[in-house]
């Protein structure tokens, strides 16, 4: 499996770390309740076709990234700068 | 007894010297009702033996098995085949116990040899932390009334003597064995479920799609299927691997990642490993089939997927830890690699609860990559929980809500709310 | 038998080698399966279940009877494919599963008792009594079972592994791939081409064909020295495609060096990780067998294979062979054999519509039924329109027709689909992205045919790169339209095989149908048929027929089981290469390392570092009295130990302090420049993720310590948090932990032992405790932290890690000189169980603030990672397990880690279970033996007396619980 760091190009799997869905970046705020917050941390939409992941170039460059893939092909559709999606969010 | 006559020895030889015309199918081939007391989604290992307790412990026949392919498709023909009740933590440690019992009685119960083998299973250790981790494991086996040694260097080199003992990267302390934990042969497990509960009067529905679940003010009505609608006062969702998309069909997400774990088979070679044997360092567990393959798997790919297929760092990774662990397998040579797609929780430790909110719904699911050696306890208790709408005991701590609340949370790898780390 | 004249073999160079003890003469070029059929050698190997007698059954990786053995000693390597051994001057061989030998196998009485050992017999028997399983039954059928048996010695062979990157890559040199490979490379492309063989060429090695008018396998030399010269080219022989994997990686396992008596320190093997942004697979075809009685003894073989041994070794597989088969293939065998000058007994063709010969008998319409000879074949019966008949031979060659070798391009799950008019599967466009299919393997069986794919599909994969590659012209060949007849079983009373490896016959797969094991799956899984290790390639599509056949269905609704990876067997070593012994995981070595070992310390490895445990004086002989020795030096004078394998994060920016109050439980933001504050940080689910101290240099600047094992998940978190959920924040950190080599001085005496080695007055009024700040050792530019992890006055003193050697052995001189000296892992411990302090075995990833006691470090004035799930019911309260010390009261002194607590009085049973102990050690300090332990409502249990039961190790002992800090609680001694 190969991803495309927009940093440093299409470099193979092993030097990425993989962490789970990209609602990780939808961090509720203290007060939103323990729906919210069980929503956050646990539960998962877990789709068989295309999600949103994070993965962390540790073995490269330290970017952490949104890749849009799908989880029954593997096929990887897109990549970002997790920090540029954040921004975007906000 | 049943459909396909009594298994045994005398059996053999009976219908082999008549030209073995007397076997019939292992179970029923049924087209489905239009209505069943109860319908279990799914039919592995955990559906078929739930099946087969609804019938045996509880008296409940008028039950439907509704399989997407063929039986036993999911999990349970694609694992490495191990059974152990080595868990330290409260919920899990009782559950596992019981389930181990169950093993040990399968064949007679079942009347179909599983080959349930007690090998003895054998956890290397590679530090002094990592041994008082594992002594911790060991005496809680013990306070459950299972088995555990906690073996040396030396007693290791005893029973495992090729290991590298001198080279190997992390050197072995020692392992915590396991007498009683073995492996046994996947696919018959399933099989001879499934015969059972057909005996027994359940129907089994193959290639039968579960499609939506009937759900009219909170109370469960039936399912839809590719072979039309089945009408079922209680419906329970045993699909381990596929547990969101029918979850999502009641409207329920669930605290669960699906990821592909990879295993492996090599060529067939005269009997070298006796164990199963799990290294402490990297991930690798390994033990010998009776065939005489290696079979022998790793961690997760890491990544989500429903692929049933992983990639080659995770391969290598699993070879390059055999390799330094027990350079004595280098010219056995794989065969086969597959994938399975593993229910990941939040804290490693399995559901098996009711869905909150619509009556006569139940899950089974979250089994991670354990859920083969679970396979007697977690058909046990779903059915005991369908049929009396009450946890089982050695099950009461499998509740879907823990998470939310904090209580009971049974994270024996210590790794915290990220689903792949269990 | 040698026929004169033919072959591609070296007839210049004889080489000898042994089978079964006996040496055996062949030439350079050879196989051991070539060479011993040219000694007239039939029976080379025995069954796995029946231990019937096996020859070779073909010419290629799939070979399915013929597995030996190669090698002795700890090098010995079981099931290797005579079809695919090179010989070479020395080389040894042995058949295997047998005893006592070959030819008088014991257990070839298993063939006698085979109507009682068919299709899952062993699921319903071997059941009474209960015991007997384990005991006797199956240690009997495991000794049975199996092949080859390893050396059981630890792996002596060199195996690598590499990478390679190319725009195309071909699978496969047969005339497909060399007009791919050419048509590519003419192009300028970079091309990967890898051949299975060490000859590229694939069939037209094998066969007489012409191509461009010469005889095909020169041509095929013509094509590759060609492609030789080019230099965007890499020629792979002896190289199998063993997988497909996404985005366009590939496996290959090159068996480098297994045809080489002197390796010159080649590598056994490399397995290649290539990446390939287009690939086009040229894998051909394999003849299948026909199931009919007794259709495995040794003499019957694949038409192919017979061809391949005629025109490529020399060799006549037998001096009057027959041939059966359903198409051309087996007149094209009878001319080839009678053109080598060998006797054809017969043709037997199942087409009514065959054609004739006067060459050679043709019996049409006709079936072989069965066959007779015990270890090697003599004669087959044929049933036709007239009757059965029988014909005197000793060679059969059979052709079923022929399976594309579709199996890589179903290793990402897609399914091939059934084309009727070849009676065979071809693969469909798409399966592996990135991947096309050209030739035998996508169903084209004419030479022309492949060559003309070959090259068309190298310039459509070419065109998407962007590379316009020249239509090259395709030389002249063979075209003939491929016509078959179905013909997968003969019917009849024995036993027929299908699976040969295996044994399984076609008995056994419709008696799996007649159990209602009628899907594909479970035939394949109830009768192992296609699990033996040629994974079916050679019976997969006639099990299906049978099965379809048994089951009223047609062969695509019965469909397919699925090929996965690898496509041959892949010895563990190659795709572990690199990692035996210490090659597993990277060794990290402190500066202080040469000095620690120098001093006799053992080294102990703490991840990925080695850390010493103890530093053994003239004298001592257990590792305890150094340790205590170690501990007592540090509280009465000074000790000293390299901590530089914990994790140190330098952190900078203007958002700095506010980062870090978010990362952390308690506030840095409003810590002082030169001060150090000692951190808790959760993950987001509430529990502890690690602790340490963190360092203010600056207003802007702070340096983070974490636990040796969290030193990259920290830094890997800390990049999460800003990155993905505050990269507002104008924060960077990088990991400093291999710049800086630090070194604790603790003791009493520890400022003495720096005051002349700093240039700063290290005064209590300058320096108190949990100070930092630069300062210059010995005129190196460094650091100094005052904080203490022993309970006693201490510093940490860092220096750039080229300086750590130096300084480490400076102070160790001075530390002697003051009574002091070195400690290790074994004191560190012992000193920080005295006061209470945690490490991972009590932060283990299950705990919380408030399990340690620490719930007040999580500030109520700010938001924090894992506060809001920290406060979940579930997470505090009584019933929580919470942090104590215990010290043994009762007649055991002993305590141990890993040991669990019970009520006095209560059995030991996990209902009664209480808590466990994470951390013992004896301290000399204290006199007795002191653990941490987590107990239910702990806190509230102070002076409660409880028992810890360690089954494991037979210690129970009476405890009494206490705060966990043993060893000066009011902390004066820190202070100094």
């Amino acid at each position: 499996m190969r991803i495309t760091c927009p940093i440093c190009g299409e470099r193979d799997r092993r030097e990425f770390y993989y962490v789970g869905d990209a609602v990780a970046l939808s961090r509720p705020d203290p007060d939103d309740g323990d729906i919210a917050w069980d929503d956050y941390v646990h539960n998962r939409d877990n789709p068989a076709g295309v999600t949103r992941d994070l993965w962390y170039h540790e073995g490269g460059c330290g970017a952490w990234l949104v890749v849009t893939r799908n989880t029954v092909t593997h096929e990887v559709l897109q990549t970002e700068l997790a920090s540029d999606a954040k921004e975007a969010m906000a | 007894m049943g459909y396909s006559g009594k298994f045994s020895g005398w059996r053999v030889l009976k219908e082999g010297l008549t030209g073995n015309k007397g076997w019939q199918g292992h179970w029923r081939e049924v087209q489905p009702k239009p209505e069943y007391d109860l319908v279990i989604i799914g039919g592995g290992g955990h559906g078929l033996s739930t099946a087969y307790y609804l019938a045996k412990n509880h008296g409940l026949t008028n039950v439907a098995v509704l399989e997407k392919g063929y039986l036993g498709g999911g999990n349970v023909g694609r694992n490495t085949t191990i059974v152990r009740a080595n868990y330290f933590l409260q919920g899990n440690s009782e559950f596992y116990s019981h389930s181990l019992k169950l093993w040990e009685g399968l064949e007679e119960d079942l009347n179909y040899n599983v080959m349930h083998s007690q090998r003895g299973l054998i956890n290397l250790f590679h530090s002094d932390g990592q041994r008082d981790a594992f002594a911790r494991r060991g005496n809680m086996m013990i306070n459950q009334g299972d088995d555990a040694v906690l073996l040396d260097r030396e007693g290791v080199r005893k029973h495992l003597p090729y290991l590298d003992f001198e080279q190997t990267r992390f050197p072995i302390y020692g392992g915590l064995m396991h007498p009683r934990g073995g492996t046994a042969r996947h696919d018959a497990v399933a099989w001879g479920y499934a015969r059972g509960a057909s005996d027994r009067g359940v129907d089994l529905v193959q290639n039968c799609e579960v499609t939506g679940i009937d759900i009219e003010d909170g109370v469960v009505k039936g399912v839809q299927t590719s072979r039309g609608p089945i009408r079922a006062k209680k419906v329970g969702i045993i699909v381990a691997g596929r547990s969101g998309q029918v979850a999502a069909m009641a409207g329920r997400r669930l605290p669960i990642e699906s990821h592909v774990l990879q295993a492996f088979v090599t060529e067939g070679l005269k009997p070298v490993i006796d164990h199963v044997v799990s290294f402490g360092m990297g991930h690798f567990y390994i033990s010998q089939s009776d065939k005489g393959g290696l079979v022998f798997g790793g961690d997760l790919d890491f990544y989500a997927s429903y692929a049933q297929r992983g990639n080659l760092p995770m391969k290598e990774h699993v070879m390059e830890a055999g390799m330094t662990l027990m350079p004595m397998i280098g010219k056995a040579k794989v065969l086969r690699s597959w994938g399975g797609i593993m229910d990941m929780t939040p804290d490693g430790s399995p559901i098996i609860d009711r869905i909150d909110g619509i009556d006569g719904l139940y899950i089974d699911c979250g089994w991670n990559y354990g859920g083969f050696k679970a396979v007697p306890a977690s058909g046990w208790c779903m059915a005991h929980l369908m049929a009396t709408d009450r946890p089982h005991e050695v099950a009461e701590k499998f509740r879907l809500d823990r998470f939310r609340t904090g209580v009971g949370i049974m994270d024996e790898e210590g790794t915290g709310a990220q689903h792949n780390l269990h | 038998m040698r026929l004169s004249g033919k072959g591609l073999i070296d007839r210049t160079k004889p080489v000898s080698f042994r089978f079964d003890g006996n040496v055996f003469q062949g030439f350079e070029g050879d196989t051991v399966a070539s060479a011993l059929m040219a000694n007239e050698v039939k029976l080379v190997a025995r069954s796995f279940k029946y231990h019937r007698p096996r020859g070779v059954m073909g010419a290629g990786s799939e070979e399915a009877n013929a597995l030996l053995t190669v090698g002795r000693g700890a090098a010995q390597d079981p099931n290797v494919r005579a079809t695919m051994q090179e010989i070479f001057d020395g080389l040894e061989t042995r058949s295997q599963n047998r005893w006592p030998s070959l030819h008088w196998d014991m257990l070839s009485v298993n063939d006698l008792a085979a109507p009682f050992l068919g299709a899952g017999f062993y699921y319903k028997t071997f059941m009474w009594p209960k015991a007997f399983w384990e005991k006797i039954y199956e240690p009997i059928i495991r000794r049975s079972a199996g092949l080859g048996a390893l050396s059981g010695a630890h792996n002596p062979d060199r195996y690598e592994k590499a990478f390679a990157f190319c725009d195309l890559l071909v699978i496969g040199a047969g005339p497909a791939g060399l007009m791919a490979a050419l048509t590519a490379a003419r192009a300028g492309a970079d091309v990967i081409l890898a051949e299975e063989d060490r000859l590229m060429g694939g069939r037209l090695n094998g066969e007489t064909e012409e191509v461009g008018g010469m005889a095909g396998a020169d041509w095929a030399a013509g094509v590759v020295a060609e492609l030789e010269a080019m230099p965007n080219v890499r020629l792979m022989t002896r190289t199998t495609v063993t997988g497909a994997y996404d985005q366009g990686t590939y496996g290959a396992l090159e068996r480098v060096a297994h045809h080489l008596g002197d390796r010159g320190g080649r590598p056994l093997e490399c397995f290649w990780r290539i990446v390939a942004k287009r690939a086009i697979l040229c894998a051909g075809a394999i003849e299948r067998p026909v199931a009919f009685q007794n259709n495995d003894r040794p003499g019957i073989m694949t038409a192919s294979a017979v061809r391949t041994y005629l025109n490529r070794y020399g060799v006549a597989p037998g001096r009057r062979v027959t041939v059966f088969g359903n198409n051309d293939g087996v007149h094209q065998t009878a001319r080839d054999l009678i053109a080598a000058g060998v006797h054809v007994a017969a043709v037997i063709d199942n087409r009514r519509d065959a054609t004739d010969s006067n060459d050679y008998p043709v019996y049409r319409g006709a079936e072989v039924c069965n066959s007779s000879g015990r270890k090697g074949l003599e004669s087959v019966t044929f049933r036709s329109l007239s009757g059965e008949d029988k014909v005197e031979t000793d060679c059969l060659a059979v052709s079923g027709g022929w399976n594309p070798s579709v199996h890589l391009t179903c290793h990402m799950n897609g399914r091939p689909v059934w084309n009727e008019a070849i009676q065979s599967f071809v693969p469909v466009d798409g399966m592996i992205p990135g991947m096309t299919t050209a030739g035998a393997c996508q169903g084209t069986f004419s030479t022309h045919g492949a060559l003309s794919e070959g090259a068309a599909q190298a310039i459509v994969a070419l065109d998407t790169l962007g590379i316009s590659a020249k239509v090259t012209d395709i030389p002249k060949a063979e075209d003939a339209p491929y016509e078959v007849a179905p013909l997968w079983a003969v019917g009849g009373k024995g036993r027929a095989w299908l699976d040969f490896q295996n044994d399984v016959t076609v008995k056994d797969v419709k008696q799996a149908a007649s159990e209602n094991f009628a899907s594909v799956e479970h035939m394949k899984r109830y009768t192992t048929q296609g699990m033996s290790p040629d994974q079916g390639k050679n019976s997969n599509v006639a099990a299906l027929a049978v099965l379809a056949d048994a089951t009223g269905r047609g062969i695509p609704e019965t469909g397919t089981t699925t090929f996965r990876p690898p496509y041959v067997p892949v010895s563990i070593a190659s795709l572990g290469a690199g990692a035996q012994g210490a090659g597993f995981a990277p060794q990290r070595f402190t500066t202080s390392h040469n000095v620690s070992v120098d001093r006799g310390a053992p080294m102990i490895e703490a991840g990925l570092w080695y850390r010493p445990s103890f530093f053994p004086a003239r004298g001592e002989k257990t590792w305890r009295q150094s340790c205590d020795r170690e501990v007592n030096m540090v509280r009465n004078a000074v000790g000293v130990c390299d901590v530089s394998t914990l994790g140190k994060i330098d952190i900078q920016g203007p958002d700095a302090g506010a980062f870090l109050d978010f990362v952390y439980t308690n506030m840095f933001s409003t810590l002082k420049v030169g001060r150090t504050r000692y951190g808790l940080m959760l993950r987001e689910d509430g529990t502890v993720m690690d602790d340490g101290t963190t360092a203010r240099l600056g207003e802007q600047r702070y340096v983070m310590t974490t636990t040796t094992a969290a030193a990259g998940p920290v830094l890997r978190h800390l990049e999460f948090v800003h990155q993905c959920l505050c990269p507002q924040m104008d924060v960077q950190m990088i990991s400093v932990t291999e710049q800086w080599a630090q070194f604790a001085v603790a003791g009493p005496k520890a400022r003495d032992l720096l005051n002349d080695l700093v240039d700063d007055d290290l005064a209590d009024e300058n320096w108190p405790f949990m100070a930092c700040g630069p300062i210059k050792v010995l005129g190196v530019g460094g650091r100094l932290f005052r904080i203490s992890f022993s309970g006693e006055r201490a510093y940490e003193i860092a220096v750039p890690a080229r300086f750590g050697e130096s300084l480490f052995g400076e102070l160790n001189r001075r530390a002697e000189a003051l009574g002091g000296g070195l400690y290790g892992m074994e004191a560190l411990n012992v000193l920080r169980i005295e006061k209470g302090f945690i490490t991972h075995a009590e932060i283990h990833g299950r705990v919380t603030a408030f399990d340690i006691g620490m719930e007040r470090m999580v500030s109520a004035k700010k938001d924090c990672v894992g506060k809001t799930m920290s406060e979940r019911p579930g997470l505090s309260g009584a019933d929580r397990e919470q942090l104590v010390g215990l010290k043994p009261v009762g007649p055991v002194k002993q305590l141990t880690a890993g040991a669990h607590l019970f009520e006095v009085g209560a059995a030991a049973v996990r209902e009664n279970e209480q808590g466990y102990t994470t951390s013992v050690g004896y301290s000399p300090t204290m006199e007795s033996y002191l653990g941490l332990a987590f107990l239910r409502n702990g806190r509230g249990r102070h002076g409660e007396e409880v028992v810890m039961v360690d089954h494991l190790r037979d210690v129970t002992a009476r405890c009494v619980v206490c705060d966990p800090v043993f060893f000066d609680p009011e902390g004066g001694r820190v202070r100094g």
